[in-house]
């Protein structure tokens, strides 16, 4: 037992220390590089770029990436599937509507900075209604009926936004497309301060669900024997995890893979203890989305790569190798 | 002390499907009974009732006195463990996985296991031999040991009622019976009061104090194994012919089926 709580302490302590050395990375790397001493000087231009605009965007890519995790986290704990993400459920699908249709209408023209994240959000929080509705059956909810709505409604929301993009000019088309592809780039420094703390609130909450959630490993009926409400839990946590989703696709766009692919490796490394599940995803998703922002920036320097096109390839082809490693594991053993 | 677990009139069930009607037995502390039946009968049924999966539509059940239908879930829990059919396959290490019956004792806001705690998850695998597989996996268990690291995880639970769906359906018969001396001595060494759901009707007639008979959803016989294990009540709820005989050293009864062929040429 105690082998347990050591092994996650030094989890914990490995993990810190490697978002850490990537927040600082991800400050220093770019179109120009800069060195630590340029620093000590407050009027350089080095320092403005370090304060105005690495910052901001290193402390986007942690919260953001800590949430998306961890949003795939408590998914996948609610739905007992492994492939549950924000992106199954047609949550980013929704919020990317929003946006598509506030960039087709010239909303965020006419109402300022704020219209295009709020009319994501108020997409992802109409999925989230409509997903949980259509899921109620008897009075209860029914988690497949959940997941697979939550599939349709995604496709019926990228259809409906491919027809948005037929219609609509190059210009509005070029917009679309480029927030669909995610970015990090935020000169608002109040959305990345909403972003910082929704995540953090975030992961507040869900560990409050820490015990529930460890029960639900069991599936719903036998967490109930366990003395846990678990339609309560479920459903708590499904709203947590939507309007952090929501949060997220309105600031940054659409970033697959990361609730996908953190907290798979997350499990395999430390165990589905949600204790330390929980913050392991949330910092493993940190620590990637800060790389993957390195990777974007660096690249093709000066431009920059669309930051869901690096967490597309990366994560994917790392869970592949991953899920090869543990298949040779299991045989040999 | 008399009417431990006591069940009046109940009837619970799913709708216009299938329910079940006015199920009444009681069972003394430490008692360990066995519910039989044919498929289909309300067996499961009549768990999820007790477990409060199900609503209880009418009638009373109530546990040491206390009404279990209006029982909160976590006192419940503490109350109460159920062993299901189907054991759990995760990838978490038995001890994990036995300390999990601790949950209900566990406060919302602590985050570690206590001193206690894993006493009790130590003891208890100790009890039922799976101390030696702490730290390998769920998934890397036989079937038999994946059951009784289930059993461990409900004893944890400290109940005073343990709730078991056919533990030892597909299982060889060296953990068929490890299994049931180990249920067995829960009942009379601990005093937990079991209600099991099996099959196996020799394996019923061994170890049970108590059977329930359920047929179409209702109690067809209760009694002590002798009472209910008669090859006309056989005959009757299975409509099948059997022989019964009495075991020679238990003097419990034992049933044998008797196959179509030497029927017609014995001519019965």
């Amino acid at each position: 037992m105690k082998n347990k709580y050591q092994s996650w302490i030094l989890f914990l302590f490995i993990s810190i220390i490697l978002v850490l050395v990537a927040f600082t990375i991800s400050l220093l790397i770019g179109g120009v590089d800069i060195f630590a001493k340029s620093l000590l000087d407050n009027n350089s231009i080095e320092n403005d770029i370090v304060t105005k605009i690495r910052i901001p965007r290193a402390i986007l890519a942690f919260s953001i990436g800590g949430a998306l995790s961890l949003t795939g986290a408590l998914l996948q704990g609610i739905y007992r599937n492994p492939l549950v993400e924000p992106y199954t459920l047609g949550i980013s699908g929704g919020a990317a509507f929003g946006v598509a249709v506030c960039i087709v209408l010239g909303l965020h023209l006419s109402l300022g900075i704020f219209a295009l994240p709020l009319s994501g959000f108020s997409g992802s929080l109409i999925t989230i209604f409509l997903v949980y509705f259509l899921s109620i059956k008897n009075g209860g909810i029914n988690i497949n009926r959940m997941l697979l709505i939550g599939v349709m409604i995604s496709f019926v929301a990228s259809s409906l936004m491919m027809f948005l993009m037929s219609i609509s000019s190059t210009e509005d088309l070029h917009s679309i497309v480029f927030w669909i592809m995610g970015s990090l780039d935020e000169p608002n420094t109040s959305l990345v301060r909403i972003m910082l703390l929704s995540s953090i609130a975030g992961l507040i909450i869900s560990y409050f669900f820490a015990r529930p959630l460890n029960a639900l490993r069991l599936g719903e009926t036998k967490a109930q024997h366990l003395g846990i409400n678990s339609t309560v839990t479920i459903r708590i946590l499904f709203i947590t995890a939507s309007l952090l989703t929501g949060v997220c696709v309105s600031v940054a766009g659409i970033i697959g893979f990361v609730g996908l692919v953190i907290p798979h490796i997350i499990r395999l490394v430390i165990g589905s203890d949600y204790r330390i599940f929980l913050i392991g995803s949330y910092l493993g998703g940190s620590f990637f989305l800060l790389i993957s922002d390195i990777i974007a920036r660096t690249v093709i320097s000066p431009n920059e790569l669309p930051i869901g096109v690096i967490t597309g390839i990366v994560g994917g082809v790392v869970f592949i190798i991953v899920l090869g490693k543990v298949k040779l594991k299991s045989k040999t053993a | 002390m008399t009417d431990y677990l006591s069940l009046q009139n109940i009837s619970c069930g799913y709708g216009t499907m299938f329910n079940l009607k006015d199920i009444s037995f009681s069972l003394d502390k430490g008692v360990f009974a066995g519910i039989i039946g044919p498929n289909g009968s309300g067996k499961t049924t009549l768990f999820r009732g007790i477990s409060g999966e199900l609503s209880i539509k009418t009638g009373s059940i109530s546990l040491n006195k206390n009404d279990l239908k209006t029982m909160p879930p976590k006192e419940k829990a503490c109350n109460l463990a159920i062993v299901t059919q189907f054991t759990d396959t995760m990838d978490i290490t038995v001890e994990d996985y036995v300390l999990m019956g601790r949950l209900p004792y566990r406060n919302k806001y602590r985050f570690f296991e206590t001193k206690e705690d894993i006493e009790l998850a130590n003891k208890y695998m100790k009890l039922t031999d799976v101390f030696k597989l702490k730290h390998k996996h769920m998934s890397q268990l036989s079937g038999g040991e994946q059951q009784l690291a289930s059993i461990a995880k409900a004893l944890t639970q400290e109940p005073n009622l343990l709730l078991l769906d056919e533990p030892t359906s597909h299982l060889d018969i060296t953990h068929q019976i490890q299994i049931l001396n180990l249920i067995q001595s829960l009942s009379s060494d601990l005093g937990i009061t079991v209600l099991m759901i099996i099959h196996d009707l020799n394996l019923a007639g061994e170890y049970c104090d108590r059977l329930i008979m359920m047929n179409n959803g209702q109690i067809h016989i209760k009694g002590i194994p002798e009472e209910v294990l008669t090859y006309n009540v056989i005959e009757d709820v299975y409509k099948t012919i059997v022989i019964t005989q009495i075991n020679p050293l238990s003097k419990k009864p034992v049933i044998f089926p008797v196959s179509e062929k030497t029927l017609k040429k014995n001519r019965i």
